[in-house]
This record gives C-alpha cells, structure tokens and sequence, in this order.
C-alpha cells in the first residue's frame, strides 16, 4: 500500500501513446519487486549455490565416498585429506554432506509437492462447496493443528517406518525410509495451507467472473481450477517456498531424534543424530550438516519472503 | 457469546475423537511395552502371555479403545487365562477422568507421570514465553518507532536469521560457546545437562543456572516472529487518528506511545500469545532431549518409542484439549478487549 506515485518530471506529462517503452507485464512488475528486495536476491543466490553444492559434488565425490567406512580414521579434524573431518565412523563428511544435501533438498521439494497438492484440493473443496463438506474438512484440518507436528511427525514416523525396502531412483539407492519420511512431513503439513486456500476460494467464488463463468456453463471442475485458483496462486506460491524450508528443518528434527532417514543414506539431518554426544570433542560432526541446513533455511526464507512482496503487494506488512 | 461458546466446545467433541482414534490406532504399532517393562525384560512366554493379558493387550483393538475411552469395570475380564471372563475390570476411561497406568512405569497412574514432568516443562516454558513477550516487545517497539532506521534494520536481519537456524543447531553453538569453551578457557561455564547438580541438590540457583542455556534456545527464535508482529502492529497503531489527536493535545511522547498506542497494538498480540500458551505443555522435544531437561518433551520421546499407550495418548489428549481451549478463549479475550468485535 506504498507505492509512491512520485514520476520524474517529464514522463509525466506524456500521454501513454508517447510513452516508447510498453507497459510492464504482469511478470516484468513481478520481476521489478522482486529485485528490490535485496535479501531475497541474496536468498536465490546462495540456493543456487547449495544446490550447485550438492549436485556438482557428485562430479567430485562418488557416492560409494560418502558411505566407505574406514575405521581407521575416525573422527579426524578437518585436514587436507578430509576438508570437514571424518564421522564416527570414519566416512568422510564432506562427501556426505553433498549426497546427504540432495537428499535433504530431495525431500524438502516432494515433501512441499505433497503439502501443495493435499492443500489445495483440500482447500479448494472446503471454500468452493462449502456447507457439509467444508465443516468435514475442516475438522479434519484442525485435528492435524491442534496436535503440535513434531509429535506428529514422531508418531507417524516410528508408524510407518517398519522395515521398508531400498528403492532405486537415478542411479542412487536410497533407503525406503526417505518415501516414508516425505509422505509423513507432507501429511501433517497441509493444513496451513488448506486453511489460506479455503479462505481464498470463499471470497473469490463470490466474484463476477464465477458468476460469468457459470452463466456460460463452465464446468465446475474449470471453474475451480482455471477461474478461481489462478486467482489464489500468490499465496500459493509464497507458502510453498517456506514448506520446503520447513519440510527440510521438520527432516533434521526427526532424524535428529533419530526416527528419521536410515543409514548408510546421507542426510543433513541423520549427519547430526548423536553428534551431541560429541560436542566436546568433534565440534565438526555437527558444525558442517548444521550449517548447510540453516544456510538452505535462511535462503528459502528470504526468497519467500521477497516472493511475498513482489506477487501480493498488498500484503506487504508495515 | 454463550451460544458461541457452547457451539465451539460442541465442535469440539467431534475433532477430540478423530484425533484419539486414528492416535490410539497409530500407537498400536510402537513396539512392545513388554519388551523393556519397568527396566527388566520379561523373557519367558507364559510370563509374556500373562502380561499381555493382564494389561488388555491381548484384546482386539476396538475394544482397547473401548476401554481407554470408557473404561472397562461395566464387564468382566479375564485375569487368569482360561478364556472365562471372571474378574472385573477396574478402569474408568479416559472420559470419567482416568487415565490408565503406565505400561513401562508398571502401575504408576498416568497422570502422575505426566504431572511430575509438566512441573519441569512449565518451569522452562514460561519463563521462555516470559523472555520471548519482554524481549519482543522492547524489539518491537524500539523498531516501530525508529522505522528503517539502521538499527531497526540490523534488527530485522539478525532476528530473521536466528528464526531461520534449526532449534538444535543453535543450541549446539550455544552448548559449544559456553559451555565447552568457557571451560576450556578457565571461565564460568554454563552447565548443558539436566535441571541441577546432582551433587549440590535442587536448590533455586542450580535450576536458574541451569535453564539459562535452553531458556535462550527456546525463546530466540521466537523474537523473529513476535517482535515483527509487534513492530507492524506498533506502526498500525501510531498512524491511527487517536494518536494524532494525542500528539495534538500535546500529551507526552511516552504517554503517547505506552498508553495510547501500546494498548491498542497489544489487542492482536495477546491473541497471538493466548494461541501459543497450551504448545508450551507438550515441552519442546528438541531442547529438552539436548539439555537432558526432564519435561514432557523427553517424557513423549522416551515413552512413545516402547509404545506406551496410556501416557502418550494422556499427553497428546491433554495438550489437544488445551489447544482447543485457548483457541476459544483466544476469540472471547479478543471480543472482549475490542468491543467492536462481535461473534454470532
């Protein structure tokens, strides 16, 4: 609600047909705040980078690096041979840290996936139909609030995580706990989301062009998913950014409570289960997985933040 | 407001029995309660089979449910294992207010092994939210009146970084500063584990000693999000035309400020705080497991893992019902603080 109408002295005593640059599109304005937003700039830079990490480590480090044990050479301090030092183990932290990130990065995005979806359908069948269903739904929602999500996330994980077997995905074998671990954070995460969608749908419904639209005998699936939720994507937009942060704090909390990702697969979070143990001796087990996990927070944090500003300006706080 | 009420604690009663079903069922598969019972482990199969019996883990799982949500001393059970009902039971449910016993601390009623540990938990959870309110308002109002100042912004980067940092990294830093290198370095060291010295005894000085490091992990991340809310509703507040009437009057600057503009902005954020208050029971599971703090944090992560029904179920029913609480008084301090607020 800020925008300052304050145009240089000449252009504004054109008229639009003189003006020599197009109007901005919708994308172009978007584009424009965003850039603004200095942190969030920052934000996307070092996302790249982590990402750019996790992923062009894999040129360096095979995976079969990340997971040879050399007891030997347990817990070593950072040295030439082992830029991060060596694990309990004797495997050497820096390659897990690159394979570990792409699980964690793994699932902070399918996790979100999940969120999104469940969210949205939820959402969107509440605010549109409303009556019935949405007093169901929504006591659905609100049982998933009231219990806080770790104890869900504890609950459900010692639930599902029997013994699963290892899947195989692009070339990497991956325990069966990663699935269950996504499913489980997707799960108790969407209500958040449903209840923004919800709210949404229950205003937007009431405009004209709904109104249009089934005048015109659009069917309410169109409706719903080519009037309405284009309409609701900001928001949309900004609380699936921060999901995938927090899809991938939710992973190292439960990891780091040990009911997480099974060995040997890496993840940030498993990288720090017990390290506690070590605090006073091996500052390194828990310095690096720890860093890169608030770095990737930090960063999603600001780009959903500056996300926020430049889709929705109206919601600018203060 | 009474017909409000009443309708939100009636739906209440459907949500409570969602969640304690699809709950009870889930912690049907937690591991054995046997396997680690009272610190022995029962080995013999005629033993193991006279416990489960003895605990109605034998029964189907509706009727367990049954049990725990209205107890079971309306019928007859079998004791003895030769498949005659002949004692009766003597639980009340969960609805007549019995909670059951535990299963890994044989016999000791559930309610007094989550009170011995909620003791703990509200100790270091209030005098959390106690720092989080004082400290996000000094932040908040500090950064409202001196808008995009550069401390204001300083303060707007720094917070924003420690919401960002997982709660166990920052107090593995913190653990790492002051209590592994202050020792190192010959100075007073903070202590990491438990509530006190066990050999200088639970006096006041060792708990406060003792809190100091998970009070801070608790409560900084926190100062992000609250003093941001504080510092938005600050800045509504000061550009309302009561306070230009205020400063038009010639009242006092601080006048201004702490009566007229606080006590408006403080509207939502006793709200946020009411919304917040019934999370602190379920303890922070994080801090407490790092700092040993003996809470109900710990209490859920020690007991959940040898599927110990009874207590689980009791802590995350307790914590449900006092969310659903707060949230209804949440909406009636709202109406009630800002009277243009009306519910049907």
């Amino acid at each position: 609600m800020e925008s300052t109408i304050n145009p240089s002295k000449g252009i504004g005593l054109l008229t639009p047909d003189e003006l020599e640059t197009p109007p901005l599109s919708l994308g172009e304005l978007t584009w424009r705040r965003f850039r603004r937003h200095k942190m969030a700039i920052f934000g996307g830079v070092t996302l790249i980078l982590l990402i750019l990490y996790s992923f062009g480590g894999m040129l360096f480090f095979t995976e079969a690096d990340a997971n040879r044990t050399e007891t030997g050479a347990r817990l070593q301090s950072p040295s030439l041979a082992h830029p991060f030092g060596t694990d309990t183990i004797g495997r050497d932290i820096l390659a897990r840290t690159i394979y570990g990130g792409q699980i964690s990065m793994l699932i902070g995005m399918t996790a979100m996936l999940v969120e999104v979806i469940m969210g949205v359908l939820i959402g969107a069948a509440a605010g549109f139909f409303g009556g019935r269903l949405d007093s169901l739904l929504m006591r659905i929602t609100e049982a998933i609030i009231v219990i806080p999500q770790i104890f869900l996330l504890l609950v459900m994980a010692k639930f599902f995580g029997g013994s699963l077997p290892n899947i195989h995905v692009l070339g990497r074998t991956l325990s069966g706990s990663v699935v269950v671990i996504i499913l489980i954070i997707g799960l108790t995460s969407w209500p958040y989301l449903a209840r923004i969608v919800r709210a949404q749908f229950l205003s937007l419904k009431e405009n004209d062009f709904v109104l249009a639209a089934r005048a015109t005998g659009t069917p309410t699936f169109e409706i719903i998913f080519r009037h309405i939720l284009p309409n609701s994507m900001a928001p949309i937009i900004v609380a699936a950014t921060l999901g995938v942060a927090n899809a991938i704090t939710a992973e190292a909390y439960i990891s780091f409570l040990g009911l997480g990702v099974r060995p040997p697969t890496a993840t940030w979070g498993n990288m720090l289960e017990g390290a506690y143990n070590y605090i006073e001796s091996a500052w390194w087990l828990w310095f690096f997985p720890g860093m890169l996990i608030a770095l990737t927070v930090l960063s999603i944090n600001f780009l959903g933040d500056g996300l926020r500003d430049a889709l929705d300006p109206r919601s600018r706080s203060a | 407001m009474t017909r409000y009420i009443i309708r939100r604690l009636l739906q209440a009663i459907p949500l409570l029995f969602i969640i304690s079903v699809v709950l009870f069922v889930m912690m049907q598969n937690m591991g054995d309660p046997l396997a680690t019972m009272g610190g022995r482990t029962v080995t013999r199969s005629s033993e193991r089979a006279r416990l489960t019996r003895q605990l109605g883990l034998d029964k189907p799982i509706y009727v367990q449910y049954l049990y725990w949500l209205v107890g079971n001393d309306w019928t007859k059970i079998d004791l003895d294992g030769d498949g005659v009902p002949e004692s009766a039971g003597r639980r009340q449910g969960i609805l007549r207010g019995d909670f059951g016993t535990s299963l890994v601390n044989r016999g000791v009623p559930v309610v007094k092994v989550i009170g011995d540990r909620l003791v703990n938990t509200l100790l270091l959870m209030l005098t959390a939210e106690l720092v989080i309110i004082v400290g996000a308002l000094l932040i908040g109002i500090y950064s409202a009146l001196h808008q995009y100042s550069v401390l204001d912004n300083a303060i707007t980067a720094v917070t924003f970084f420690l919401y960002s940092l997982p709660v166990f990294f920052f107090a593995l830093i913190v653990m790492y500063i002051f209590a592994v290198n202050f020792k190192r370095w010959g100075l007073p060291y903070l202590p990491t584990v438990g509530m006190f010295d066990p050999q200088v005894g639970k006096t006041p000085s060792q708990v406060a000693w003792h809190m100091v490091l998970p009070v801070a992990t608790l409560s900084f991340g926190f100062f992000a999000a609250y003093s941001r809310y504080i510092r938005s509703a600050m800045l509504e507040a000061l550009n309302q035309d009561y306070v230009r009437t205020a400063k038009a009057k010639g009242l006092p600057r601080p006048q201004i400020v702490y009566i007229h503009a606080l006590k408006n902005a403080a509207l939502p954020i006793v709200t946020v705080v009411a919304l917040d208050l019934p999370f602190l029971l379920g303890g922070a599971v994080v801090t407490e497991r790092i700092f040993a703090w003996p809470g109900t944090g710990r209490l859920f992560l020690d007991h959940v893992s040898r599927g110990d029904t009874p207590v689980v179920m009791g802590l995350l029913m307790m914590i449900a019902v006092a969310v659903i609480l707060f949230q209804i008084i949440a909406d009636v301090l709202y109406a009630w603080l800002d009277p243009r607020i009306r519910y049907k």
